[in-house]
Parts: C-alpha cells; structure tokens; sequence
C-alpha cells in the first residue's frame, strides 16, 4: 500500500512534550513521522496522550515544546483554520442550524470557492458516503451512523490532505462500527489521504491500520504495522494491550543460541525468545498468545520443555474452545483452539502436559 | 435518537389488537378496556388535581380574578344608570346634536335622583366620574348636592306656612303610611337591632299623589336603612313637598280621600295653586348656569350605558363625541407618546442588554465550572439587593453634583459649570433598568450556551474558519434560543416596570406604566388604568404571538 520510495516525512512531531500544569508531561518527548497516504491510528487506554497528539496536530493544543511538521513546514504557529486538515470529532459536532448540505458546503464557503462548485463538491462528497439523498436533512433526522458519515464527508470536502479523527466510531454499536471501520479505510485508500486516527479499541487500531503506535504514559510504546504489533509485542505494555496474552513471571537462568531457558516462580522451566532480557538472572515476564500454547506435544521440537496443567473450565464459543487451565501456581492460562472435527475437548480436572516453540513466547521486561 | 421513537410500545400491541378485531377490546374482567383504562387513570388525574389545587386556588384569587376584574373596570360603567336612573331614561327622547336644551321632565328626573343621590353622598362620586370626560362637572354635582335642597325648601316653607302640622313626621306618616304600618312603627324601639318596620303605603294614596308616595318611599326606606331611624317620627326632605305641591296642582282628585287628615289634605289642595313656584329648568339654572348648557346633558346622555369604550378611547387620546369617537386636539394627546415612549425604551433597554450581557455570559459559559460559579455571584448579587437600592445607587452615581460628574470635573473633561444631565430623563432610565434587568438576560443566555459544546467551534475552525465566522455562522446562531428568552423577558419585563422609571425618569423618561399608577393612586380614576392596563397586556400578547410566528416559542430556552 504504501510505495516505500516515497516514504519521506508528511507529518512529523519531532521531540514533542505537552504540560496542562507546568508539573507533569502528558506527552513526553515524542517523535513520529509518518508518510503521505498511510493510515496511522494512535491507540492507547484514556489519558495515555493520544488525543492531546492529535489536538497538537490539529492545533486545538499548542507544543510546550518542540516541532510537529506538516509537509516539511513546522506549523507550531499556524493558526487551525489555516492548517487545512480535516477533522472527525468524537461527536461528529455537525452543526445543528445547518443542513447536511450547508454543512458541507460550510468548508467550501469559508474558502470562497463559488456556488456551482460547491454545489459540485457536495453532491460528490455525499455520494462517497452514499448519502446522496440526505443533503436537505437536518443532522438531528440522521441516525447515528448516517451522521458519521456526515461527519466523514465534511472533513473530506475540501480536499485535505491529512485527516484527522478522534475516535469517529465510539458512539455506534458493534456491527454498525466493523461496517464504517471498512467503510472509511476503502474511502481513505480511494482517496489517498493521509490519516491519524485515534482509537482505545484495539480491534478498530488492527484491521484499520497500516501502522499503530500504542500510547501509554505520554510515550508511543511501539509503531509498528499490527501483525508485527500482535505477534512481535516489544515490551509487556503492548503484549497485553493487544489481543489477548498469557503471562507467566520468572527468573533468566541461561541464554544459547538466541533462545532463554527461564525459571518460573514455582520452580519449572520454560523457553522463550529473549527480547528485552540479555542477562542470565534477570527478572522476566514470558507473554504466550493463547492460540500458540500447544497440547499435542508430538508437534513440539525435540527437547522442549514442557508444564503440567490442570483443565479449570472448558468454553463452547463456536468457531472455537476457550479452555481456562492452572498452570505454575495460577488458574488464569487461557489456551484457544480451533474447533476442528479432529480436535480434543478437554474436560476440566483433566491434567494435562502443554508447550510451545521457543520462538512464540517472548522474554519481555518485568515491569 | 431517532432509533428511539421507531421503537415499539407497548401502546402498538393494543392498536393492533384494536385493528383486528371489530368490537372494543375487553379488559380480563370482561368490561371494555378503554372503561377500565379511564377508571385506573381517574384516581391518578384526581390525585394530581388535589397536589395543584393550593396552587391553582391561590392563582385564581390573586392572579385571574384581578385581572379579569380590572378587564371588566376598562368597559364598566353603571355608575351613571345606577345614580341617575330616570335621568337616563328621560334623556332618550332626547336629541343632543341639535344643541336644544333638554325638555322639562329631564330636569325634573335629574332633580329627583340628583336629590336622592346627595342625601346618599353619591352625586360626588357621580361627578367625579364625569369630570374624566367634562372638566367641572365634579364641581357642578357637589354645588348642585346643596341648591337642590333649596329649591325643595320654597316648597316646603310654604306648606308649612300654611299649616304647622306639615312640619311634623307623624302628619306625613298618618296620611301616606297604612295603620297597620304606624302601629307597628310606633312600637319599635332604636336600641332592639333590628330596622324598623318596612313602609307600607295607605291603601289608594298611590294613586291620589303618585309623585308624593314615590318620594315618600324613598325617604322612609333611607330613614330606615341609611339612618337606621323611624320614618314615621322623622321630618320628611324637601323633596316630598316638592312632589306632593306637583301632585296637588297636577290635578289630584283630593274630594275623594276619606282618611285621616283629609282635612289638612283639602287645605294643601286648595293653596298649592297659590304657591310661589318655579320651573326645574329655571332652578337648576340658578345652581349653576352650566345645567342650561348643552355639555353637561350631553355628557351624561354619551356615558348613561352600562358599558362603555370611553375608557379604551381615551387611552388612544380619544374622546367620545355626539357625533361619535373622535381625536383629542393636539395639545391633549399624552398617552400615544407615553405608548410610543415605553416601546422604544424598552427596545433600547433590551438591545443594551443583549449588548452588554452576551459576552458576559459567553465567558461564564466557557470558563471551569468553579469559577463560573464564583462570577455567577456577581451576576446575582445586584438580585439580592433591593430594587430602591440599586435605582437610588444610579441617582447618587448620574445626578449632576453625583459620582460621575464629580470625576469628569476632576479629570477636567467637562467644565464644572456645564455638567452633564444624565438623570431624570430617558438616559438615566435606561441606564438604571439595563442594569437592573441585566441578569433576566446574562441568566438565560448563559444556560444556553452552556450546552453549545465546544467541539462545534473547534469543527468550524479546523474546517477553515476564521474566529470570527466560526463564531458567527456557527456559534451564535445556537446560541439566538436564548437571546429570543432573555429579549422576551426583558423586554415584557421593562415594558411594565414602574418604579425605576418613577425614580429616576423624570418628567421624560416616564413610562405608560407611571400613567397607570397616578390614575390608581392619584386621580382614582381606575377605568382609565384599566383600559391603559389593558391596552398595555393586549400589546405583550400581540409581542409574543408575532415572536411565536418569527422565530417560534420552542426555539426560546430558559434552560
């Protein structure tokens, strides 16, 4: 999707900090760029600096210090209204007076383009999010969804470049909110816009991103495309923001051939990938995806260490198993698996031995 | 939110029931819903009456019931009728564009209820009520009280001249009153309570002395009921001599009386043709030559209705004529400039508060909650002092040896000799009542845009509007709900408001509402204030209803 030639900086925070209080940092020291036409989202729990990002970007918020770029121009300066970046707000705040039309004729109006265009602009906007019959409507008459819509054709009316949008989907309901997360990524590719959308919802930051960078604490924790994300966490932060994450605590006891033999609490070896660990007796946390935890140890390489687990709770979800099991001293290991004609349903207080490749669990920091 | 009234209730389930089946829908008892129904909510509705009856008690008597009777004040006018009845009545025949003299009878009507009125006190309440529409007939009814009483006593010198017997009560009670009647008058006694006996007349008298029995009668039942006295020992008024000399020398057939006194009767008869007598044309002339003047009966003949539009036209400086309602001259209109005044006040008064109060209340709305509520104080504060107060506070501040004027002598702006004049005129009332009336409009401006969120200024400005339009295309007009709230209220408020005006309004700066409360308190001529209060309530609800068209009542929040 996007052409790595041109991969030079559109919008860029370069050693970006943010104060309300002059006490504590919201955002703390932060560097990103990204290229014209990629799709970012910045996901992270409430009060992580997200938002206080992308309302620095928008220049709803000046930088207490440092340089956000926009195409090579640092726009600390710029009055909003001059940046030219479109906007989705949380509310979709359409302006009640108006109708959907005038709405989204107000950005043309501003910018003094004449009435045949505007006219021209509208009716294709409308018709990009298949609204084309709502222009006389009030935003009140629209539903939820449809005002989204709105919101997402207004921002884009005037051509923007860079499309901001600060959780545009919190307020719909799950199935109208997987159908507008496709809807606006097919529009933003269409279009070629570049877009920095801001989400806690990390299923939304997963199938709509090419790159994510996970907040916490007023840093970015990790910018990475989400398979790398989900698969490759690099601290524990991130294994267990996204997706769901089994972790065990333990002690380095030695490190060959790039794979960890860790000691856990109770005594029980395990290996792991080291990733944040380097020294044998340092303190760790092993995060396993629950989809990756294999019983079927004829499929494990040679050698491989293995756990006794205790089936706690087994849960019928349909397209998979749930299996809630005891392991090293705690009743929270979760496995999945599929539900194939072939696979084992297991019966709590069933013991059974569990392992995993070296390769699938990763050695992260302790913290 | 439009999910919401697509959503079935539970009411769908009975209009489908409803629509299916062609008789009514039976409750589980067998009895048609919609009796059940009404019985279950009959408790509830009656329940909900008795919580509002103290309420809806204490404004019906405090609140409709004044209004309506000050509404009824404007129109009613039964005073006249009521004082002079056949008066009234005589004057129909009359023609008063012709500029004659009314006939004899009239007079002699109006000597008999004017006579009645005054010894009841009320020809000066009656004369009062016609100066409004003829200066000087208050004067000329008071005069006219005292001379009718003479013109009766030429009369009543003469029959006793005549007879000492006249003089007496008891004579005039034997020859009018039944037998009956005396014995029982002369047995009642003052201090049991009760009145005295009830007047009943000498069975034929009526018919011999027509005018004498009615007089008689109007005497005895004011002894016995103003006064509380007996009419058989009280000397009768000179009115009753008057009647009975015209009923002797109108040809009363004394021959055929029998009873007692006849005698004296036949005596009267016989000299009354002799008496020095006068006309009752000639005799209200020598009151006052204004009775032999057309106005006067004029006056009264255009106001002996018992509802008139006098009031309302004198409201709109007009007056009523003989030739029907027509303009006051130049000189004596007031009221249209008082109208006019209070109007454009009031606008200047409400525009200045939307002025003034707008930004105010934007800054309340827009700053933390905390110290929005802190400022809110200050709003509120003028609202906790009194209203003297605060319009004294403005006389000491705008009078010329006041405040203001000491500091711009001092800074030398405006020489010490040429003070500027900035109370009791139009200036200093609306200085005083923008001030006054400030919060009626920073209170509801601020609830509004309270609930404007910011993001709508934010989305303006990121799609590329300028502060300024993004205030004006998307900020005010969200917030215009509560300008119409605040305007109305001002507005309805100042186009009433009195006191302030009264204080520092001088002689320019007065209002319609200044006029209302010195024909209240002053010249007590109420129906006038109830027709200007009228007129003033009437234009409120013609306000409103033209606001309601333009902008539309749901668009006004108070909150």
């Amino acid at each position: 999707m996007v052409d790595t030639a041109s991969r030079e900086a559109f919008v860029e925070f370069e050693r970006v900090q943010k104060s309300y209080d002059g006490e504590t940092l919201v955002v703390k020291d932060l560097n990103l760029a990204l290229p014209k036409g990629e799709f970012l989202t910045m996901l992270g729990p409430s009060g992580s600096g997200k938002t206080t990002c992308l309302m620095m970007l928008a220049g709803f918020e000046t930088a207490t210090h440092g340089d956000i770029r926009l195409d090579g121009v640092a726009i600390n300066n710029i009055p909003p209204h001059k940046r030219g970046i479109g906007m989705v707000f949380q509310n979709y705040a359409l302006f009640p007076h108006m109708t959907v039309a005038e709405n989204l004729s107000f950005p043309l109006e501003v910018r003094k383009i004449g009435k045949s265009d505007r006219e021209k602009k509208v009716k294709r906007a409308l018709e990009m999010v298949q609204m084309g019959d709502f222009g006389g409507r009030r935003p009140a008459q629209l539903s939820g969804g449809q005002q989204q819509r709105i919101a997402l054709a207004r921002a884009l009316v005037f051509e923007a470049e860079l499309v901001l949008m600060d959780e545009p989907l919190g307020a719909l309901d799950k199935q109208l909110r997987e159908h507008m997360q496709f809807e606006i990524k097919r529009i933003a590719d269409d279009l070629g816009i570049t877009v920095v959308y801001v989400t806690h919802d990390q299923t939304e930051a997963l199938t709509m991103s090419d790159r994510v960078a996970v907040f916490n604490d007023g840093k970015i924790q990790q910018l990475a495309p989400p398979d790398t994300l989900y698969e490759a966490p690099e601290n524990s932060f991130v294994a267990q923001f996204i997706g769901e994450n089994n972790t065990l605590e333990g002690k380095v006891r030695e490190i060959t051939n790039g794979v960890a033999l860790v000691e856990l609490d109770n005594g029980d070896l395990i290996d792991a990938k080291p990733i944040n660990v380097s020294q044998p007796g340092e303190r760790t946390r092993v995060s396993i995806r629950p989809e990756r935890v294999e019983f079927n140890l004829d499929r494990l390489e040679e050698g491989s260490h293995t756990l006794k687990a205790e089936v706690q709770e087994f849960i019928y979800m349909g397209d998979i198993f749930r299996t809630r099991l005891k392991v090293a001293g705690k009743d929270d290991f979760i496995i999945k698996t599929r539900n194939a004609p072939d696979q084992v349903r297991l019966k709590p207080g069933e013991v059974v031995e569990i392992g995993w490749q070296a390769e699938d669990c990763r050695a992260l920091d302790a913290n | 939110m439009s999910n919401a009234s697509e959503a079935p209730t539970p009411d769908d389930g009975l209009k489908l029931t409803d629509s299916e089946n062609t008789g009514p829908v039976l409750a589980a008892d067998g009895t048609p819903l919609k009796r059940s129904l009404g019985r279950a909510l009959r408790r509830q509705k009656l329940r909900a009456l008795m919580l509002i009856a103290p309420l809806l008690i204490f404004v019906l008597l405090t609140f409709i019931a004044p209004i309506a009777d000050m509404l009824f004040r404007s129109v009613e006018n039964q005073i006249v009728s009521e004082t002079l009845p056949r008066t009234v009545v005589a004057l129909d025949d009359w023609d008063s564009t012709t500029g004659d003299l009314p006939s004899e009878a009239v007079y002699e009507a109006a000597y008999y209820d004017i006579f009645i009125a005054a010894e009841r006190k009320l020809h000066t309440r009656l004369g009062s009520r016609l100066n409004y529409e003829l200066t000087g007939a208050s004067s000329l009814f008071r005069k006219s009280g005292r001379g009718l009483d003479d013109l009766g006593e030429v009369y009543q010198d003469q029959f006793e001249d005549l007879n000492e017997a006249w003089e007496d009560g008891e004579t005039w009670a034997l020859l009018m009153g039944s037998g009956d009647w005396q014995d029982k008058a002369y047995a009642w006694e003052k201090s049991s309570g009760d009145l005295a006996p009830k007047l009943e007349l000498r069975e034929g008298i009526e018919e011999l002395l027509p005018k004498t029995a009615a007089a008689y009668s109007s005497f005895a039942n004011f002894v016995r009921v103003d006064d509380g006295d007996n009419p058989a020992t009280e000397d009768p008024w000179s009115l009753v001599y008057t009647a009975f000399w015209q009923d002797l020398t109108g040809g009363a057939n004394v021959a055929s009386y029998s009873g007692p006194e006849a005698e004296l009767l036949m005596e009267a008869a016989n000299a009354a043709s002799g008496f020095e007598s006068t006309t009752f044309a000639e005799g209200f002339a020598d009151i006052d030559k204004d009775w032999a003047s057309t106005p006067i009966w004029q006056t009264i003949k255009t106001y002996s209705p018992k509802y008139t539009s006098g009031y309302f036209l004198n409201s709109v400086d007009m007056q009523k004529t003989p030739d029907g309602p027509e303009l006051r001259d130049a000189n004596e209109r007031i009221y249209g400039i008082l109208f006019k005044r209070t109007m454009f006040m009031s606008m200047v008064i409400t525009i200045s508060c939307i002025m003034l109060g707008y930004p105010v209340a934007w800054i309340l709305a827009n700053l933390p909650a905390r110290t929005a509520n802190l400022l809110m104080i200050l709003v509120l504060l003028p609202f906790w002092t009194s209203l003297l107060v605060r319009t004294s506070a403005w006389k000491v501040m705008l009078q010329q040896q006041g405040v203001i004027n000491d500091v711009l002598v001092w800074l030398g702006l405006v020489g010490d000799g040429d003070r500027l004049v900035m109370i009791n005129n139009q200036f200093g009332t609306i200085v005083a009542m923008t001030h006054i009336l400030l919060p009626f409009m920073i209170l509801p401006l601020y609830s509004v845009m309270q609930t404007i969120p910011p993001s709508y200024l934010r989305a303006a400005k990121s799609l590329g509007a300028t502060n300024w339009t993004a205030f004006w295309r998307v900020y005010f007009p969200q917030s215009v709900p509560g300008i119409g709230a605040g305007s109305i209220l001002v507005f309805i408020l100042s186009i009433g408001y009195y006191i302030t005006p009264e204080i520092v309004g001088g002689t320019t700066g007065t209002f319609i509402s200044n006029r209302i409360a010195y024909h209240i308190s002053s010249s007590l001529n109420w129906g006038l204030a109830a027709a200007l209060g009228t007129i003033l309530l009437a234009v409120v609800m013609i306000l409103y209803w033209a606001y309601d068209k333009i902008v539309g009542i749901d668009n006004v929040k108070l909150g």
